[in-house]
């Protein structure tokens, strides 16, 4: 009885120790999380060619300038080619920004360039972003032992229907009947 | 004259009957008593390749230049494929005929891609499909498969070659030297994936489109009667390029890297995702990975 009564005062008395040390770790993690969210992402890190806009279509605040927001769910008079098959009940305004349309708006409220939409398409497709960054969704080019250009999601998902389209195959081999 | 005295001067007669007379030149001889190549040195290769380079300009017409890139230190080549993400479309293929000098006519390609049914025992590659060609790609019931060397640690083909033509190099590479091969097609029979294809007749491919550059061991233009196959495109991957087909894949499934490298994408792929060997009860030991990326 005792001695069972001594070592829970010593756990008692450790607590203190224990939370202290977690209270400090916890205060240095969230001070290293507010200095990488506050910091722009280093475009070094993910080389990325230019997005593959429609041809004359960016900047989008050349036409949409003074143009008052619109959220409701309509066929578009404008961008015809879109008709949204990309996560059902969505809108525009899910992924672009309504105040600058030449960004694009994160759901925290943060805006990124067009070059940075794999952030945006990470918030739903995480565990593809993960692969992405790793290199092993999506393709990357440049040197297997050096520096690598990553394409963005959307170079190969068009981000309004994003599912892979039917391309025609090249030709089948000669068969050996084919062969003179 | 001795008997020893007679035998020496009959092969030589022998020998000089054997080849004719405008034969009988410098690079001829260069040729016929070329040494192996890994029992040359420095020179020795520098001179064989002078003299190769030099019978391409006479038959091409065009200046081909033979690399002779040495492994990198600390390199060990390995390939991933996502089966889950390629669509049969064959881009590869095509990719590596014009990166690697394959004869257009006969025909050589170096990758097959095998489609499967969804569902089936699929690993019954008996009754896959190669000659499938329909309008578009992926077919919904389908999945597809390519195939080329697989560069094993264990190689049977370079157990069966009797000439010691071809051989596994320092960074895993199994390469064929196409000067010392006898075209006798041990290896292609002795390879459990068909990567080998041999040329039955002289390989013909216009001079224009010739890739001039090359490597001894891999893309230089070949003989009538000799073996070649995939070698992970040694004349780029040394120089620190990813393989024609990694660049010419539409989707991405074709990964590449050092799999002595831990940051590289193959070995990503090899930690975090089900990978799968050709035959890997053959105890042959590929070095390239099959995975499915949403296998999970």
């Amino acid at each position: 009885m005792k001695s069972g009564a001594m070592n829970k005062d010593r756990n008692f008395r450790q607590l203190p120790y224990h939370s202290l040390f977690s209270i400090a770790a916890l205060f240095i993690l969230y001070a290293a999380c507010s200095v990488a969210a506050d910091q722009p992402v280093p475009k070094k890190q993910f080389l990325v060619p230019p997005p593959p806009f429609s041809p004359g279509i960016f900047p989008c605040s050349q036409c949409h300038q003074g143009m008052p927001p619109n959220s409701t769910p309509r066929r578009l008079e404008m961008h015809q080619e879109i008709n949204l098959k990309h996560m059902p009940g969505g809108w525009c305004f899910d992924c672009h920004n309504p105040d600058n349309r030449d960004r694009l708006r994160l759901t925290s409220g943060r805006l990124i360039s067009f070059e940075e939409s794999y952030i945006l398409c990470g918030q739903c497709h995480g565990t593809i972003l993960r692969e992405w960054k790793a290199g092993l969704h999506g393709k990357r080019t440049g040197k297997w032992n050096e520096e690598k250009q990553y394409l963005l999601c959307v170079h190969c998902h068009w981000p309004h229907e994003p599912a892979f389209r039917q391309i025609q195959p090249l030709p089948p081999p000669a068969r050996p009947s084919e062969i003179r | 004259m001795n008997r020893r005295d007679f035998l020496q001067n009959a092969a030589l007669g022998l020998a000089g009957i054997a080849l004719s007379a405008d034969r009988s030149d410098a690079s001829f001889w260069d040729a016929f008593f070329q040494k192996h190549f890994r029992e040359m040195d420095e020179n020795e290769i520098k001179n064989v390749i002078v003299r190769i380079e030099k019978e391409y300009r006479e038959k091409f017409g065009k200046d081909i230049t033979v690399g002779n890139e040495k492994p990198l230190p600390g390199v060990l080549f390995g390939y991933g494929l996502d089966l889950s993400r390629c669509i049969g479309c064959r881009r590869c293929v095509y990719a590596c005929v014009e990166e690697n000098n394959q004869s257009i006519d006969p025909q050589i390609h170096w990758i097959t891609v095998l489609r499967f049914k969804k569902g089936d025992k699929w690993v019954d590659l008996e009754n896959s499909e190669k000659y499938y060609d329909p309008p578009k790609v992926p077919e919904k019931e389908h999945f597809y498969m390519p195939v080329q060397c697989q560069q094993c640690e264990n190689p049977p083909c370079v157990r069966a070659c009797p000439t010691q033509a071809t051989w596994k190099d320092k960074d895993g590479i199994v390469v064929i030297d196409y000067n010392w091969c006898i075209g006798c097609r041990y290896c292609m029979a002795a390879c459990p994936y068909g990567a080998r294809r041999f040329n039955w007749a002289e390989p013909k491919r216009p001079a224009e489109r010739i890739n001039t550059k090359t490597h001894y061991l891999g893309n230089r233009p070949r003989y009538r009667g000799v073996v070649e196959k995939c070698t992970f495109c040694i004349q780029r991957t040394r120089n620190g390029r990813y393989p024609a087909c990694v660049e010419a894949c539409p989707v991405g499934a074709r990964k590449f890297g050092n799999l002595l490298d831990p940051q590289s994408e193959i070995r990503y792929a090899i930690e975090h995702k089900r990978v799968f060997r050709l035959k890997e009860d053959l105890n042959t030991n590929p070095k390239f990975y099959y995975f499915f990326a949403y296998g999970r």
